[in-house]
């Protein structure tokens, strides 16, 4: 450990947009010196250092100069300003099969390909079975590759590049192939080179990936470096900006689409009426970083305070819920069920629920409070998405709530 | 940590090279890359040419057969339709084919090298020089083939070359594979900015520069006597004709397979005539290591121009 593996060292890269191309000789004769362009920075400063045997992931909404960045460090694009030291073999999975000769047989095809990640023909040699194995391709090696499916096409790339014997891996979401069984198996293989002390540097549009594979995260927006630091933190910093840019996605949820989120009809309540007896003034929620940060981590305890105002005595219980992004409720828990006075007495006070630790793991959630008639025949006021609640994952597990777990392995005799 | 334990070990320990992706990176740096990458080359050379044939029932003879119709194109307007009496005079013509084939076979190919492998330039990281040496490698190959009907026809024809000076043609195909490899890469680059560069190439190379080359005409019976005595500000025309580095190259290759050294009558006046210049063998090594020299010079420039061409390949294409 210690020892960098990939350095990037400030790097910036610039496009140039032309918004007409003349690449021939009459036209740039004509055009010549004001072909007109605008410049386009894909890339703005990043730099940041991957140890050996770590893991990156690199998070981004698309556009966001991830795949430029993994062309740079690949060197199939030069950075306009400063520059990418690798240490040691680079196996780049910018596209699978990208060297695929479509007139050549599968065989052809694996040492084509071996050699242009920088294989001697022995060292092809050598794995050329393992190859054919992973691919699953047995019986079709010697057919043309123009003949393969499309799913043989990405197989045998993929197994092609792992099995390269590379210090770098640099993937990019091309795990996204093939059908279930083969992307675990692509996913089995990226971590056993992880125990193997490779370097990875790795791509995804999902946030769970990065937070399953990786030991820490990069993210990019706009070309420039937002964070780096824990898959946790990262994944965070990634959800925020995507907030900011106004994307509806369905985080840690796979990849759902964007927009997919269905309305579920809120609850509206006519709130202007001011004859109401009962209405709820603020909605604040607390947890031990208040104040710091604008999030919770899993498992810190919260508290969601009602500030309420009554015109006179009477009976009623308040309501919390908790949707999801998806307004699907999580969690809907009323005062009076958990035995707290019916009783309101007339003028102002607070109403705290309290959680000793609150479980979820990450996601922005939306909290909306009301207060009803003790037997929820009526409904006194309503405040839809009140407050918004965000929790940071800082654990390895993924998906909605973190129950405590624990592991034993007894072998049997 | 047991699992850590159990798996190799080796990654983390091994040698390794660092590579440094810039926006500049040295001559002497590139042509490192280029050697560690020769097995690419050598199975893009033959990739090139299986795929070239692939599916069609001739395969390779095709491309002897392109060839031989052009050699007998002008075996005939020249030995019978206009006669200019040398005798056989095929042989003269195919020793100067076969290396004016290998040159234009690689520029020809290189120029279109890297805009035809788009799809693998944008995608996958490689010396991009390799791209243009693969046309100079497989035009390499056909030169080899040719070089075999070659001897079938000096076998048939009873036609005896210099024995005793083969070892020119080694001379002669060292300067000229460099030669080669300085225009492949040098067009190769330039044709991504430029595409008229390959419609270009093909018309001078196709013709003009074909005919400033002694092959489908005698270098001592037809070039020496009218030029030496024409004169442009001042320069011999005849030296102006050994800028190109091809004519050394040529005449090199005929000295040996024609091998008539001496005074030739014709067959159809009798006349004894000079075919081949008289010059000594050291004569030919002096000319094609100046040769060399320069395409030595040519292939530094080319590599110094790809390689401030290179960075853009990617976003050009």
């Amino acid at each position: 450990m210690g020892n960098i593996a990939v350095e990037i060292q400030d790097v910036s890269k610039r496009f140039r947009l032309y918004h007409q191309k003349y690449t021939s000789l009459k036209e740039r004769v004509i055009h010549a010196g004001r072909t007109p362009y605008t410049e386009l920075w894909a890339l703005r400063d990043i730099g940041f250092e991957v140890e050996e045997g770590q893991t990156v992931g690199i998070l981004g909404r698309n556009g966001s100069g991830k795949s430029t960045l993994l062309k740079c460090v690949c060197g199939v694009l030069q950075p306009t300003e400063g520059q990418v030291v690798v240490r040691g073999k680079l196996a780049g999975l910018l596209e699978l099969g990208a060297g695929f000769q479509p007139d050549l047989t599968g065989r052809q095809n694996i040492y084509l390909n071996g050699s242009l990640l920088g294989l001697a023909k022995s060292d092809i040699d050598k794995v050329f079975d393992e190859v054919v194995a992973f691919a699953e391709l047995d019986q079709f090696i010697d057919n043309q590759v123009k003949f393969y499916s499309s799913g043989m096409y990405v197989r045998l790339g993929f197994a092609v590049a792992v099995n390269v014997d590379p210090d770098v891996l640099v993937i990019d979401e091309v795990l996204a192939v093939g059908d279930e069984r083969f992307q675990r198996k692509c996913l089995d293989r990226v971590k056993e080179f992880q125990t193997e002390g490779r370097t990875i540097i790795f791509v995804s549009h999902s946030p769970d990936q990065v937070r399953a594979i990786c030991d820490q995260a990069v993210v990019l927006s706009d070309g420039r470096m937002v964070g780096h630091g824990t898959p946790g933190e990262a994944v965070r910093i990634f959800r925020e900006h995507l907030l900011e840019a106004g994307d509806i996605l369905a985080l840690g949820h796979g990849d759902d689409e964007a927009g997919q989120a269905e309305e579920a009809g809120p609850i509206t309540v006519t709130t202007t009426d001011s004859s109401h007896p009962i209405r709820i003034t603020e909605v604040t929620v607390e947890h031990p970083g208040t104040g710091e940060r604008p999030y919770l981590i899993t498992d810190e305890p919260l508290t969601v305070s009602l500030q309420y105002s009554a015109a006179s005595v009477m009976t009623a219980s308040f309501v919390v819920e908790i949707r999801d992004d998806q307004s699907k409720v999580l969690l809907r828990t009323v005062s009076g069920d958990l035995g707290a006075p019916l009783e309101i007495p007339a003028g102002t006070g607070t109403v705290s629920f309290q959680w000793a630790t609150f479980p979820f793991l990450d996601g922005v959630y939306d909290v909306s409070a009301g207060v009803e008639h003790q037997a929820g025949a009526q409904l006194y006021d309503w405040k839809e998405s009140a407050a918004k609640l965000e929790v940071m994952n800082p654990t390895k597990n993924v998906g909605l709530l973190n129950l405590p777990v624990g592991v034993t392995l007894v072998p049997d005799r | 940590m047991a699992l850590e334990a159990a798996a190799p070990s080796g990654v983390a320990g091994r040698a390794k090279t660092t590579r440094v992706v810039a926006s500049h990176v040295s001559v002497p740096k590139r042509v490192a890359e280029i050697w560690r990458s020769r097995q690419l080359l050598i199975n893009m050379v033959s990739t090139e040419i299986r795929v070239k044939y692939k599916n069609s029932v001739l395969g390779l003879v095709w491309s002897l057969l392109a060839p031989a119709m052009a050699l007998l194109v002008y075996a005939i307007v020249f030995g019978v339709a206009l006669k200019n009496g040398y005798p056989e005079f095929v042989i003269l013509l195919f020793s100067g084919l076969l290396a004016w084939n290998l040159f234009q076979t690689s520029v020809l190919t290189a120029t279109g090298a890297i805009v035809n492998n788009a799809g693998l330039v944008k995608k996958v990281s490689f010396p991009r020089e390799i791209l243009a040496l693969a046309s100079v490698g497989s035009a390499s190959v056909f030169f080899f083939f040719q070089a075999c009907v070659m001897v079938i026809f000096l076998v048939v024809l009873h036609w005896r070359p210099a024995f005793g000076e083969l070892w020119l043609i080694p001379v002669a195909l060292v300067p000229l594979l460099v030669f080669c490899s300085a225009m492949a890469i040098f067009l190769a680059a330039v044709n991504v900015y430029l595409r008229d560069t390959q419609h270009l190439i093909e018309v001078v190379v196709g013709s003009a520069w074909f005919w400033a080359c002694p092959i489908v005409y005698s270098f001592a019976h037809i070039v020496e006597p009218k030029l030496s005595a024409h004169h442009i500000l001042g320069i011999p025309l005849l030296w102006l004709y050994f800028l190109n580095p091809m004519v050394p190259i040529v005449l090199t290759f005929e000295r040996v397979l024609y091998a008539k050294t001496g005074l030739v009558p014709l067959t159809t006046t009798h006349v004894p005539t000079q075919l081949l210049p008289t010059w000594g063998s050291m004569t030919y090594v002096e000319m094609d290591a100046i040769v060399l020299g320069v395409s030595l010079l040519l292939l530094y420039g080319a590599m110094v121009v790809f390689g401030r061409l290179a960075g853009n390949f990617a976003e050009e294409l």
